[in-house]
């Protein structure tokens, strides 16, 4: 008989949950409530006695200081409704899931397979409410409906029934290891409907292409030796739609386009990713010659470079848009810890030193109608950052940098990416930390959690757009603890030499990891009944695909399989041998005895012809803004500052640890306050080192609106921008491309593919055109190329969007500098030139207009700039710098200001500006967002050296640091054009997200 | 010449253990073990074998059941089959043996909490393994990172913050860190005895204060900090081993610092501590 154990408050105690939930009801839904208080519900199904029920519920499950519990009896009194939140079967129920492990302790016994916990949340409203209204609060609030369940009743209700019933969510299902046979010889509508009703995400040509496989005389003639007709099975065709689908396989990225530009130029380029990202590091590290500083490119699952002579660096940042937009908590969580996966599943693994975030978001204040299925960009929200924050802080990983974007169409897909940082030693055991190998005979062993039906179709899912049928399968919750108690046993099994080589179990699942490992050696032999469960009633090709999270696959030689098995159990880690790796050219898997997927290599990974589509660029005429000319701009600088891409991100960034590790050297906040933005972060992750890490990232989808290859090159050039300005090392430095785009592909739901693809063409060459100059090689990047929402009348696209991510180092962080101003009567000086480019910049956009005049990057004057100032900035001649972008020169300035606690005094005529001087306006100078500038202060005794340290680069002194609070700026007539004092600049800059 | 040596435990979640080893090392430990509580649970290690035991920061188990209760159980049940003698011993018997010693526990942040938990703190009769205080979810209702100024007793018994002269400014990183008791005799009891050895105040460390964000939590009495009556039982929400070089000052680019960071004086105590008392 399951019991109800249900620990309340006392009432006493402050109930803050209860509080949140009241508040978010007023906020979001409108309602009224007088009172919000919560109870936390476990429904125990296990043989337990009355008395370790007692000694369950008493002691693991219960603060005696704070709380009571009680058993089999509700504690609820003085609500109107009261509203039960839990999980539905099989989601993963985390809380749950330790309070077992608890019981298990107390009862000295593991539990049961057909034994759990579960856990769920009462909420109990004084309210006086319709039950419409309590029905809209538990769906529009407490309860997202595809992973959790949830009961309502009023208070009467309540009282009669004694309370809610106890459900147990538990799935029930047998172990039938159901392989069926597809038939493809049928027609070609038939194929589609087999694609898209199994969620294959299958082209018909993809489709016709496995269907000729099966016509082949010798596979089958192969096939009939191992037991199975001519139809594919569905292992199999599960397997391929994983293996070539958009996620895994970048069809896009290696389609051969037709590209042609405004003037009727034709391109065929064969692959973007090889003709412009993978040339990019050819070339790079062709001409650093013997100084090149990469160790492991593109081919694992993060980039490798130098770190110093005992320690190499890792980096990836991946996306998890699509199912952010379902559970934007789930979505994000497994955003955070399935990147983790990525650097400690690169070369023989890394310890992970640091996470990055970047979000685009809709306005959470939006309030106009949504498409059904679309959350509120308020709930994705609050999902994302409790998501990220979850999973970054119970990993012991520090946030240390970010940004969140703003821009109504990504109320269509938000964007979250997120990165990971990890160290590797240079040699592992002898061998290079990032090589690895696999030998036939090799053991194939999963380490971590277990399988179950969360995740199944999330890599072909993600390759489709949101629609109203997206499966909720795709949808997991990770666990970030279960995932930190592998780490630890990895980390001391590769220090040990037990496994020769690791990768994470990501999309795709098992058929992704063990294809992409049989391809190390050709080939394996895998028994997917051999593979753990979380609960029975998966079939075989459900195993193979499942990205049930937590789980990386080892490479173990046989003959140290002993040895890890017995470290794993110490450790509390489950893993299991699945088969082995061979050479035999086949993806051979069996379900027991029984073949059930027989695939050849060389179809799997090369069978797919590339894509062909076609790409045409014609660029967009915007209407222009009328030129304002003001007397006083000062109100325009305000709006500016709480512009949502502007505005202090504080009240998000707090909730992120950004210091665990200790190495936190610039952090998130800095100045005198310590809430002024910091450009980049710089980390020190050998605590005994005076090295750094600097890490930062540039990204400007507004851009796109006018052209994407200058989005790409501004995007670049900002992440540039941001690593000089602390002290990154611009001789040591390497580049991670992650494009989101909106499908691209010419079709019936995309006519304006060509267009899209021609964006997507020119934001490559961009990269091309600026990364060789200035030696910058891309080492790692992830494309995600259906960021679209479409229901069958309303299809909202994402702006094309690249994160540009920069990461390298410094070599001593005792030089690092941040962007507050340090003293009254230092100079402030302006690095680079202003031109007329108020194209896409956030001060049009505050007037509703795009404009067409791009900035413009012209990298050979940026790099010289950036390794001027590097070296300045090494030899302590910089007293703070910060990067000029969103608003231009005057938010530059007024953030300077207040970070720093000191005013200033600015003449805009010594501003430098290049171009038609009928441009040079006091409205250009302050609000134009053009590239590659840096607004830096220096110590007047330090000025002549400064001079001399940026000679010929492009610099002015445009001003002073002021001994009072005033920002003053005196316009080209010398008149002040612009004045207020701090406390406004910064309220006006913190107040709009403040009390998210 | 005789060693001092501390150990860090690590696992389910414990994540600060590197920078706590190095502080010890910093704080003149010869020795700073980073321990698995899997190679306890083992016997690999013993307790016996230090003199300093760091509970550090981290989200034990998920802090699921409410921070560190799960783990505080697990110490409480768990048992260590591999001993010296042969004979099982719980590894609560390794906790309280090491604690009669006369030995050093540090718990910061989750340590803390853990500590509150198992009862190791305030331990007022000696008792350590009843619970009379917890610490909970922030009135704010959300994590926070963000450094704090904490005001020292200089009448506390505490064997950590010997010679801290106002006070001492360091990180808090938690969710749950409201400190309360079971009863106002509680309260009294660790006030009288000078046990709320480090409380949140402004930056002048002049008094305790109750104020946002100054005190991140809504502590009862802006309590940060607590020992025991030996004084050699601390917890603290905030995290000293965080702050141990300038370079961790959130404004170090803008002041004149001092070389060593403000946490390292309970490390350097300890060390004294163990040198003077313990070898």
């Amino acid at each position: 008989m399951p019991s109800r154990i249900e620990i309340a408050l006392k009432d006493s105690v402050r109930d803050s949950r209860g509080e949140r939930i009241k508040r978010e009801i007023e906020h979001f839904l409108h309602l009224k409530v007088k009172q919000v208080r919560t109870l936390d519900v476990f429904t125990v199904d296990a043989e337990l006695s009355r008395t370790e029920l007692e000694a369950a519920a008493s002691g693991p499950f219960c603060d005696p200081v704070i709380q009571s519990y009680s058993i089999d009896l509700p504690q609820a009194v003085g609500f109107d409704w009261a509203v039960e939140v839990g999980f539905r079967p099989g989601v993963t129920d985390n809380v749950g899931r330790t309070a077992g492990e608890a019981v298990s302790y107390l009862i000295q016994r593991p539990l049961a397979d057909n034994e759990a916990v579960y856990s769920s949340i009462q909420y109990l409203l004084s309210a006086d409410l319709s039950s419409e209204q309590v029905e809209k609060i538990a769906t529009g609030l407490l309860c997202n409906t595809l992973i959790q369940r949830y009961s309502i009743m009023s208070a009467a209700d309540f009282m009669a029934k004694r309370g809610f019933p106890t459900t147990v969510p538990k799935v029930t299902g047998e172990t039938k290891g159901q392989v069926r046979e597809m038939d493809l010889e049928v027609s070609d509508e038939e194929l589609l409907r087999i694609s898209k009703d199994g969620v294959l995400a299958l082209t018909l040509e993809e489709m016709k292409i496995i269907q000729s496989h099966y016509r082949d005389p010798q596979v089958l003639a192969e096939r009939k030796k191992q037991g199975l007709g001519s139809k594919p099975t569905d292992v199999e065709l599960e397997c391929l739609a994983q293996t070539w689908s958009e996620h895994c396989k970048h069809k896009i990225f290696s389609a051969t386009v037709q590209y042609e530009d405004e003037n009727g130029n034709k391109q065929e380029i064969k692959s973007l990713f090889k003709s412009y990202i993978q040339r990019v590091t050819k070339d790079v590290r062709e001409n650093l010659g013997d100084k090149d500083f990469c160790l492991s490119v593109f081919k694992d699952n993060a980039g490798v470079i130098t770190f110093d002579e005992n320690n190499s660096l890792v980096f990836k940042v991946e996306t998890h848009n699509s199912p952010s937009a379902l559970d934007p908590y789930g979505g994000a969580l497994t955003g955070i810890v399935g990147v983790n996966r990525d650097p400690f599943g690169t070369g023989q693994g890394s310890k992970l030193i640091f996470n990055t975030d970047v979000f685009c978001f809709a306005d959470p204040f939006y309030d106009k109608p949504l498409p059904s299925r679309l959350l509120h960009p308020r709930r994705i929200f609050e999902g994302v950052v409790e998501g990220v924050e979850h999973g970054g802080n119970k990993s012991g990983i520090p946030t240390v940098n970010g940004s969140i974007v703003f821009d109504e169409r990504f109320a269509g897909k938000p964007l979250v990416f997120c990165g990971t940082a990890g160290m590797m030693p240079a040699r592992v055991n002898g061998i290079p930390g990032h090589e690895k190998s696999i030998k036939p005979g090799d053991l194939i062993v999963m380490a971590g959690g277990r399988i179950g039906k969360d995740g199944i179709h999330g890599a072909t899912f993600s390759s489709e757009e949101l629609n109203e049928n997206s499966p909720v399968t795709a949808v997991q919750i990770g666990d970030p603890i279960t995932q930190k108690r592998m780490f630890d046993f990895l980390i001391r099994a590769r220090d040990k030499g037990l496994y020769r080589f690791i990768t994470d179990n990501g999309a795709g699942g098992l058929s992704s990891s063990i294809g992409e490992m049989a391809g190390e050696c050709n080939g394996c032999r895998m028994d997917l009944a051999k593979a753990p469960l979380k609960y029975p009633g998966l079939n075989p090709w459900e195993i193979l695909i499942s990205e049930a999270q937590e789980r990386m696959s080892m490479a173990v030689p046989p003959e140290k399989l002993d040895e890890f098995m017995a470290m794993s159990k110490r450790f509390g880690v489950e893993s299991t041998v699945l088969g082995e790796f061979t050479d035999s050219g086949t993806f051979h898997i069996q379900y027991g005895d029984a073949t059930v997927a027989w695939l050849p290599m060389e179809f799997m990974h090369e069978g797919l012809p590339p894509m062909q589509i076609p790409a045409k660029w014609q660029p967009p005429v915007n209407p222009e803004a009328p030129a304002q000319h003001k007397e006083d701009w000062t109100a325009d600088l305000l709006g500016l500052l709480g512009q949502l891409n502007i505005c202090s991100k504080e009240s998000v960034v707090r909730r992120y640890d950004h210091e665990v590790q200790g190495g936190s050297v610039v952090k998130p906040f800095t100045g005198v306050t310590n809430d002024g933005p910091s450009d980049a972060a710089v980390v020190r992750p050998i605590l005994d080192s005076y090295k750094g890490v600097v890490v930062s990232h540039g990204i400007c989808p507004r851009y796109s609106d006018i052209d994407a290859y200058h989005m790409a090159a501004n995007a670049l050039d900002e992440a540039l921008r941001n690593y000089v300005a602390v002290g990154g090392n611009p001789d040591h430095w390497a580049g991670l491309d992650n494009f989101c785009w909106c499908d691209p592909v010419l079709s019936e739901k995309t006519p304006d593919g060509p267009y899209k693809m021609a964006q997507l063409v020119r934001a490559n060459q961009a990269l091309l055109d600026l990364c060789v100059p200035i030696n910058l090689p891309l080492v790692s990047g992830k494309d995600s190329m259906k960021n679209d929402f479409y229901d069958g009348t309303t299809k909202i696209s994402i702006p094309p969007t690249l994160l540009f991510s920069v990461i390298g180092t410094i070599p001593d962080i005792r030089n690092a500098v941040t962007m507050d101003f340090k003293r009254a009567g230092d100079i402030i000086c302006l690095l680079g030139e202003t031109k007329d480019e108020l194209g896409g910049s956030e001060y049009l956009a505050m007037q509703g207009y795009t404009g067409n005049k791009v900035p413009k990057v012209n990298i050979t004057t940026a790099l010289a700039r950036y390794k001027a100032l590097h070296q300045a900035i090494m030899s302590g001649l910089v007293a703070s710098c910060h990067d000029l972008s969103d608003g231009g020169l005057a938010v530059a300035l007024a953030e300077s200001a207040f970070s720093g606690g000191f005013g200033c005094r600015v003449e805009l005529a010594n501003v430098r500006f290049e171009g038609d001087q009928r441009y040079k306006t006091d409205e250009l100078l302050l609000f134009s967002e053009s590239a590659s500038r840096l607004l830096v202060t220096v110590h007047p005794a330090q000025w002549a050296a400064f001079e001399e340290a940026m000679a010929g680069t492009g610099f002015s002194q445009i001003g002073q640091v002021a001994d009072n609070d005033i920002v003053t700026i005196a316009g080209l007539e010398g008149k002040t054009v612009l004045s207020t004092d701090l406390a406004q600049l910064k309220s006006a800059w913190q107040r709009p997200l403040k009390e998210l | 010449m005789k060693q001092t040596r501390a150990i860090v435990i690590t696992g389910n979640g414990t994540n600060c253990e590197t920078e706590a080893a190095h502080a010890c090392r910093l704080g003149g430990f010869d020795e700073a073990k980073i321990a698995h509580i899997a190679e306890i649970l083992s016997g690999e290690v013993r307790l016996d074998d230090y003199h300093f035991l760091n509970l550090t920061g981290g989200f034990l188990d998920g802090d699921d059941l409410g921070s560190a209760k799960a783990q505080a159980h697990r110490l409480k049940y768990a048992t260590v089959y591999d001993t010296p003698n042969g004979a099982p011993e719980k590894l609560v018997e390794q906790f309280t043996r090491f604690i009669n010693a006369g030995k050093l526990v540090l718990g910061v942040c989750n340590g803390f909490q853990l500590m509150v938990k198992m009862g190791m703190l305030p331990a007022l009769d000696g008792n350590t393994l009843t619970q009379t205080v917890t610490l909970c979810h922030n009135d704010c209702g959300r994590f926070q990172d963000r450094w704090c100024y904490l005001k020292a007793d200089p009448a506390s018994p505490c064997v950590f913050t010997k010679g801290i002269e106002k006070g001492i400014y360091l990180p808090v990183r938690h969710g749950e860190g409201k400190f309360l008791t079971d009863s106002p005799a509680t309260l009294e009891r660790i006030e009288s005895g000078h046990l709320a050895v480090l409380k949140y105040s402004e930056a002048d460390y002049a008094e305790p204060t109750m104020e946002f964000p100054a005190n991140p939590n809504g502590s009862t009495n802006a309590i940060a900090g607590l020992c025991d009556p030996t004084g050699r039982l601390m917890g603290l929400m905030p995290h000293p081993e965080a702050f141990v070089h300038y370079t961790q000052h959130p404004r170090w680019t803008r002041e004149q610092l001092p070389e060593n960071g403000d946490g390292l004086i309970l490390y350097k105590n300890a060390a004294d501590f163990v040198r003077k008392n313990l070898l």
